[in-house]
């Protein structure tokens, strides 16, 4: 006898594990298909989404999906996990919590509340049974607010993560694409480079250039250089000015690994980053990225699907009072998300389940080429996730990263986002956007050839 | 010509036709910061017309994003690749994952990291003759034929040549079609190599349908993961020439080597272009 089961008509359907539950009752992708963890009719996921429905949420707790003695991010869980603030919601199942969560008194103050009360795997849960609506009501309820030298998440905001990389890592290049964003009025969440190498020196010059320009022009914004942290923390130890520290997690200690990290080197990296205090309204100094499937990518899921996944890193970013943590939902590629609905689907997710364990969600709203998808899918959702009330999202020029060789959103992207919504920048960044006349009241100014960010 | 744009000139001259008719550059503003875009092939002051890309951009966009997807999806010529290896004194030796199209590759990475039976079978036959060496080099389409077609070679004659002449042993260079970067670990394992390095074409960006990757590792074997390579990207004549690239692999090898060890705990420390002076 299965201990989970349910009847569906004349079939009975039933699972061995919670961990072969949660997979089945996922909504379909390739990822789980790649891993053979998917339902293997649409009749199955339903019966386990039925089945699903009936957990409580308290099993979740006493029965962990990867072994608490094998794997740190479990540990991180279990030992974590605030048994009062869980209290309200102690008694229902996975069904009844979404029920809950979609109450008109479910509001910012009662999520905020329950935050630490709950665990990665029943955030998954309750999101496997929502739909896009579900999940785009429930994370408008919830705002997480994070602050370094401007202030993230504040209702009727949308900030942006200006993203100017290059090839070559060549300054002058990416001193280009930045002044670019800043006259389009992006650069609020942060002024973020991925590296094309991992080269200590040449990201030491990149932090020099970006501290150069936000002190020579008072921005009210943060830079970062995406490389390994292991790379960071040698810039720092150089006396690079380092504001945020950056590193790519995954759910698992096996994934995080295959990263080159732990939970360890995680915290000597805030501590290295909180000791230069750069700050000026806020200490948040961790910036994170993450994406479904890339545990499964490094042969580290332990049979749990990608979803479930990707919401345990969010328990990770927790830890770390991060700024900024945004899901690259669509660079992972076909194999993972297979389709413009596959990427759609997962962003609303990873959104919703990040913002209800207190994430300050943004999303790369991105493709790779070779996955089903085009721009018109990423204006669909750019526009649920603007919405849902996401923190922040991509500035790539032209929505076309020439280093990292996908498609994210443009400058462009913002203004439409801003316009359609109602939605400003970064109250500081708004300011300095007026101060500097780029934009105000929503709208971009003529930028003459004498402006001064485009003086020698 | 409406577009001066890095990426999209040759486009715009394709199109003059039927674009003069479609943009109405009167209608939005241009940007005053346009002489940056010789920094950077990025899409730079692009103008806008309200907040939104002007027509022309948005044409040129979807252009690019055509012309990548049909990279993506073009054949890999393999027989013509080795053949222009051989006339180079680089010699082959051809093999086969588990994956057998294109789509199935697409979606199942996991049949591009191995190899398939008859190829097993293959390097035992083989591995008295070879003996023992110091690296295995694969080459394969991975997901951009083109890039492989066209820059293999121009990385791997420089770097081979480099490697030997400084006391490298190195296996046939074997070319794989659909193959992923863990690939390179099986192989390894299987013919005892200290050192795998692999180039296969890069998901194709936008403006670079043809950018190779290059990632190596130490003492591959199947645990490995990607923490224990290190990788150089968009080795291509406008991002990273495949001289430069070369060089590049060669200083990386010979320090991995040197220190019995790759990943991210091999730092690339050497300055091989010096950083230059910011324009702000």
């Amino acid at each position: 006898m299965s201990p989970w089961s349910c009847n569906v008509g004349p079939r009975r359907h039933s699972f061995e594990s919670l961990r072969e539950l949660m997979a089945k009752a996922t909504p379909l992708r390739s990822g789980d298909e790649l891993a053979g963890l998917a339902a293997a009719t649409a009749e199955e996921r339903v019966a386990a989404q039925h089945c699903l429905a009936d957990v409580p949420l308290r099993q979740f707790l006493a029965e962990p999906l990867i072994p608490y003695e094998s794997d740190e991010v479990t540990r991180l869980i279990v030992d974590t996990h605030d048994a009062e603030a869980f209290a309200p919601v102690a008694s229902l199942s996975v069904g009844e919590f979404r029920n809950w969560l979609l109450r008109y008194e479910t509001d910012q103050d009662t999520l905020v509340a329950l935050a630490p009360g709950l665990t990665p795997e029943m955030v998954a849960a309750v999101s496997k049974l929502m739909s896009n609506q579900d999940l785009i009501l429930a994370a408008q309820k919830r705002h997480v607010i994070t602050a370094f030298r401007s202030t993230i998440g504040l209702p009727g905001r949308l900030a942006v993560r200006l993203q100017p990389n290059h090839p070559t890592d060549d300054p002058k290049g990416i001193a280009a694409s930045t002044l670019d964003g800043l006259l389009y009025g992006c650069g609020d969440a942060v002024i973020g480079i991925n590296p094309a190498t991992d080269n200590v020196t040449a990201i030491e010059t990149l932090l020099r250039m970006l501290d150069e320009l936000i002190r020579r022009y008072e921005i009210p914004t943060q830079s970062c250089v995406l490389a390994h942290v292991t790379t960071q923390l040698a810039a720092i130890k150089n006396g690079a000015p380092v504001d945020l520290v950056f590193q790519s997690i995954a759910g698992t200690e096996a994934a995080n690994k295959s990263f080159g990290v732990n939970l360890a080197l995680l915290a000597e990296a805030r501590d290295a980053a909180l000791s230069l205090g750069r700050g000026t309204v806020g200490n948040n100094v961790m910036y994170f990225e993450t994406g479904q499937g890339s545990a499964l990518s490094a042969g580290a899921h332990h049979g749990v699907d990608q979803q479930t996944c990707e919401v345990r890193a969010y328990a990770v970013a927790r830890h770390f009072s991060p700024l900024l943590v945004n899901t690259v939902v669509g660079f992972i590629g076909p194999e993972y998300l297979h389709d413009g609905k596959q990427i759609i689907r997962a962003g609303l997710e990873d959104h919703f389940c990040g913002k209800l364990l207190g994430l300050p969600m943004g999303v790369d709203v991105c493709y790779t080429n070779h996955a089903e998808a085009d721009q018109d899918d990423m204006d669909n959702l750019l526009t649920l996730l603007g919405v849902a009330g996401c923190n922040y999202i991509m500035g790539v020029p032209g929505a076309d990263d020439i280093m990292l060789g996908y498609q994210s959103t443009s400058y462009h992207d913002s203004h439409y986002l801003r316009q359609v919504l109602g939605l400003k920048p970064a109250p500081e960044f708004e300011a300095w956007l007026e101060k500097m006349n780029i934009a105000s009241e929503g709208r971009l100014h003529e930028v003459g050839a004498k402006h001064p960010l485009l003086l020698p | 010509m409406s577009s001066n744009h890095p990426i999209s000139e040759s486009d715009t001259s394709a199109f003059s036709v039927e674009r003069s008719t479609l943009s109405v550059p009167q209608l939005a503003a241009a940007d005053s910061w346009r002489h940056l875009r010789q920094f950077t092939a990025a899409r730079i002051a692009l103008g806008h017309t309200g907040g939104s890309q002007r027509t022309e951009s948005v044409l040129d966009f979807r252009l690019s994003h055509a012309r990548a997807r049909d990279a993506v999806h073009s054949p890999f010529d393999a027989d013509t690749l080795e053949q222009a290896m051989r006339a180079r004194s680089l010699f082959t030796f051809r093999l086969s994952t588990a994956a057998t199209d294109r789509r199935t590759y697409l979606i199942r990475p996991d049949l591009g990291r191995s190899l398939d039976d008859p190829s097993r079978k293959l390097i035992f036959a083989n591995a008295q003759t070879w003996g023992q060496r110091d690296l295995a080099i694969v080459v394969s389409d991975g997901l951009a034929a083109q890039a492989a077609e066209q820059h293999a070679i121009a990385t791997l004659e420089p770097l081979v040549g480099h490697l030997i002449a400084g006391g490298w042993t190195v296996y046939p260079i074997f070319v794989i079609p659909f193959a992923r970067v863990k690939l390179q670990d099986e192989i390894g394992e299987l013919l005892g190599a200290r050192h795998t390095l692999m180039l296969l074409g890069e998901r194709p960006g936008l403006g670079s349908p043809d950018s190779l990757g290059a990632y190596f590792t130490f003492n591959p074997r199947a645990g490995c993961t990607d923490a224990d390579r290190n990788c150089i990207s968009n080795i291509r004549p406008e991002g990273l020439p495949p001289v430069s690239a070369a060089a590049k692999l060669a200083y990386l090898l010979n320090e991995s080597a040197r220190l019995s060890l790759s990943g991210v705990a091999l730092k690339d420390t050497n300055p091989i272009y010096p950083p230059k002076i910011s324009a702000t």
